[in-house]
């Protein structure tokens, strides 16, 4: 029986270093020589700087841009709410007949507001995404907010409309997704024209 | 829903079963030791692993040994990383600098990876070091290799002729190298190509277009990402799980995901089939179950595009239900998502559950409670097989005749342990559910209000029992009640029934090969797949009704009269 523990435990061992190891270390190896951005996280740099991950969203205030989805992620320190925290990915996990979640949405409406008008509001804008972290909003949700965009940078919107066109992304093979925009590849083409301006 | 949607499930579904008829023959072969193409690169591979560990894998196993290597082999991994998370700090590769992990939560956690549950009372980018993250990934590939081989020595019960169930050692490292390791790899590597990261570089801070910063957690995600899926483990790298962009940054990894946790339990029905040597078995067995997961995935797909009635009226919310949900996967994709993970416990989730529908919710919870809509490495299987036994001993005593399975004769031996290891199924959710709701410390836990917080309790433990994982992450799970509770849960859920199994197995292996005669009960057929559906239905359902019943079913009812908690 001791004898049977301890061939076990190099066994134990031995698939360690296979399986945790070897393994982790050849995926890595591919990743970062092949694959370098994307292995890194897909991270965006301008000036020097990282903006962001084109696949994380992010918090945006100012209204001249475009909006995401609300975010129900918390800080990881203080546990305050803190919105694309992306070192603490999270939905809310509010059940469907939760009062707080009739609550959350409503201030996600309201929160809206300025961007969508009057428009009824769309469940992706207003309902938390699954990680708190979706980067992307649907095309007719973008459309939604083109008319408010427009108005504040006073960019046509032909031209807003075009850009969001441009960013686009539909159906993998033309079955599986919806059609949505990336939205901050959206807001760095935005930000340009309205730097050029 | 949409057409669209319904045809892309229904693709997904084809393309499935058309890889998993082949590779059902392939692990056959690998199982029993006949010459595959990935020979030349692993026979070097197992002598080493087996020259340094100094085990005999040549000498077959009867049903005793074969559970004692399973156990020992799987207390002795569990040690180890037992270990590496307890010196969390004192180990390298911890970029963030992580703290230690509260012991509760390391119980929890290596019980649960283990057990190929993967159910975490923790949020990886806030609690594990990429060394640890490395050694549940070790367990990521062992866990659902033991489950699955324990299934494949039960399938060896019914071979006539044998003289014992195999050599667990050998069953184990052949199926590492030869099935997990190579389509991990090849899947990790596509994986990091379509965005998931790999990287031991530590978070990085963004400066945002608003002029905020953002911490971004980044690891190797990729590695860890593809046996997470291939293995039904489902246990994520970030809190998030599969609905993190890193784990999962869009359709087409979503369809490989999907695709990798359904892939091996499916083939694995037909390896069965090779096993037994009676491929329509094996068709049989898959029909009845394929029809319960599209019945059960257009349920949970109609329920979350209807969206919920309540925003709709109260605040004039428009569309489907989208709370926890992303929008790159549509409402087919999560829908999809959501059914395979609780079909095949992996317990991986695109989107909250928490956060679905009434009966949308009911959808996971139900396959959890069922156990056998083709289920997870290995346990699936056994439990798909144990309907089989009882279904046939159901038919056995309306025909009044001692009944066979597969040439084996099935006697009162083998029903009682069938119907023990049915029974721990249900007794393991519902016992420790009442002892929750009984005490402050269960009822402590529960986020949400009204019917839905009696969902949570039950899903936890239904997730824990039937090695999911998957949670209605609102309830305070790394609370010490629930830690400790639900590590309990998960092992009896993973070890009593396997060993019941295994003694099936070995008292089926000592019988006679009974031949085909017109008196014998064929099993496959489809009246006797429709039989076998009628069994599971009512035994799986008459005896959670109850409960379903207090929690989905009222909260539909509540939901749809405007009534909110």
């Amino acid at each position: 029986m001791v004898m049977d523990i301890w061939r076990n435990v190099r066994l134990a061992v031995v698939t360690f270093v296979l399986f945790a190891v070897i393994y982790s270390l050849a995926v890595l190896g591919i990743g970062q020589l092949v694959f370098p951005w994307q292995a890194n996280g897909s991270l965006e740099v301008r000036q020097g700087k990282v903006v962001g991950s084109m696949l994380i969203g992010q918090k945006v205030t100012s209204l001249d841009l475009f909006h995401g989805r609300p975010s129900a992620t918390a800080n990881p320190a203080t546990g305050k709410p803190e919105p694309y925290a992306a070192n603490n990915s999270g939905g809310s996990n509010l059940g469907p007949t939760n009062k707080a979640l009739v609550q959350e949405v409503k201030a996600n409406i309201a929160a809206i507001r300025p961007m969508i008008g009057s428009a009824r509001p769309p469940a992706n804008l207003v309902e938390s995404s699954g990680s708190g972290l979706d980067p992307e909003i649907t095309l007719q949700d973008a459309m939604l907010q083109v008319p408010a965009i427009a108005r504040r940078t006073g960019i046509a919107t032909s031209t807003l409309r075009q850009l969001v066109l441009r960013d686009a992304e539909g159906p993998t093979i033309g079955l599986y997704g919806p059609w949505r925009v990336n939205v901050l590849r959206l807001n760095l083409a935005l930000q340009s024209l309205i730097n050029q301006r | 829903m949409t057409f669209t949607g319904l045809l892309g499930d229904a693709l997904f579904l084809v393309v499935l079963t058309a890889v998993a008829v082949p590779l059902g023959r392939y692990m056959y072969r690998v199982m029993e030791g006949e010459r595959t193409f990935l020979d030349r690169i692993f026979d070097p591979v197992e002598r080493a692993i087996f020259r340094i560990s100094g085990i005999d894998a040549q000498k077959g196993m009867d049903w005793r040994k074969y559970v004692i290597a399973f156990l020992l082999s799987n207390l002795v991994m569990a040690v180890l990383v037992y270990l590496i998370l307890v010196f969390q700090t004192s180990l390298p590769l911890n970029p963030a600098k992580l703290g230690p992990i509260t012991p509760t939560t390391i119980f929890n956690t290596v019980a649960s990876f283990i057990a190929n549950c993967n159910w975490q009372v923790y949020a990886g980018e806030t609690t594990l070091s990429n060394f640890s993250q490395w050694a549940l990934q070790y367990l990521q590939f062992t866990s659902p290799a033991s489950g699955m081989i324990v299934a494949v020595a039960f399938a060896r019960g019914f071979v006539a002729n044998r003289p014992d169930l195999g050599n667990f050692y050998r069953d184990f490292v052949r199926s590492l190298t030869r099935i997990f390791l190579p389509i991990a790899f090849v899947a990790a590597v596509v994986l990091v190509a379509l965005g998931v990261p790999d990287t031991l570089g530590g978070p990085v801070v963004a400066h945002t277009l608003s002029g905020l910063t953002q911490v971004i957690s980044r690891g190797p995600v990729a590695a860890f990402e593809a046996i997470k899926q291939l293995g039904t483990n489902g246990g994520g790298f970030f809190n998030a799980n599969s609905a993190h962009p890193f784990e999962n940054p869009g359709p087409w990894t979503n369809l490989i995901e999907e695709f990798l946790m359904a892939l091996l339990p499916t083939s694995l029905v037909f390896t069965f089939g090779h096993y037994i040597k009676n491929i329509k078995q094996a068709w049989v067995l898959y029909g009845v179950t394929m029809f319960l997961l599209v019945g059960l995935l257009v349920l949970v797909y109609s329920a979350e595009a209807s969206g919920n009635p309540l925003l709709r009226h109260v605040l004039g919310v428009a569309g489907p239900n989208w709370e926890g949900k992303e929008t790159r996967f549509g409402i087919a994709g999560s829908s999809l998502f959501t059914s395979l993970t609780t079909a095949y416990t992996t317990g991986a989730v695109n989107n909250m559950h928490d956060s679905l529908t009434p009966l949308g919710g009911l959808v996971p919870l139900f396959q959890m409670m069922l156990n056998s809509v083709f289920g997870g490495k290995g346990a699936g299987l056994l439990n798909m097989l144990m309907f089989v036994i009882i279904s046939v001993f159901v038919t056995g005593l309306m025909v009044g005749r001692t009944p066979e399975l597969f040439g084996k004769k099935i006697e009162a031996k083998e029903v009682i342990a069938a119907s023990v290891a049915f029974l721990i199924h249900p007794l393991i959710i519902l016992w420790p559910t009442a002892i929750a709701l009984s005490t402050a410390a269960g009822k402590a836990g529960i986020l949400n209000p009204g019917f839905h917080g009696l969902s949570e309790v039950v899903y936890a433990y239904a997730s824990s029992a039937a090695n999911n994982g998957s949670a209605f992450a609102g309830l305070a799970a790394s609370s010490p009640f629930y830690a400790i509770s639900t590590g309990i849960v998960i092992l009896l859920g993973r070890y009593l029934s396997m060993i019941l199994m295994l003694y099936i197995a070995g008292s089926l292996l000592k019988k006679k090969t009974v031949p085909v005669s017109p008196g014998t009960l064929r099993t496959d057929t489809w009246t006797f797949g429709t039989v076998f559906l009628g069994v599971e239905l009512i035994m799986g359902a008459l005896t959670f009704f109850p409960v379903v019943a207090l929690g989905p079913i009222a909260e539909q009812l509540a939901m749809l009269a405007g009534k909110v908690f």
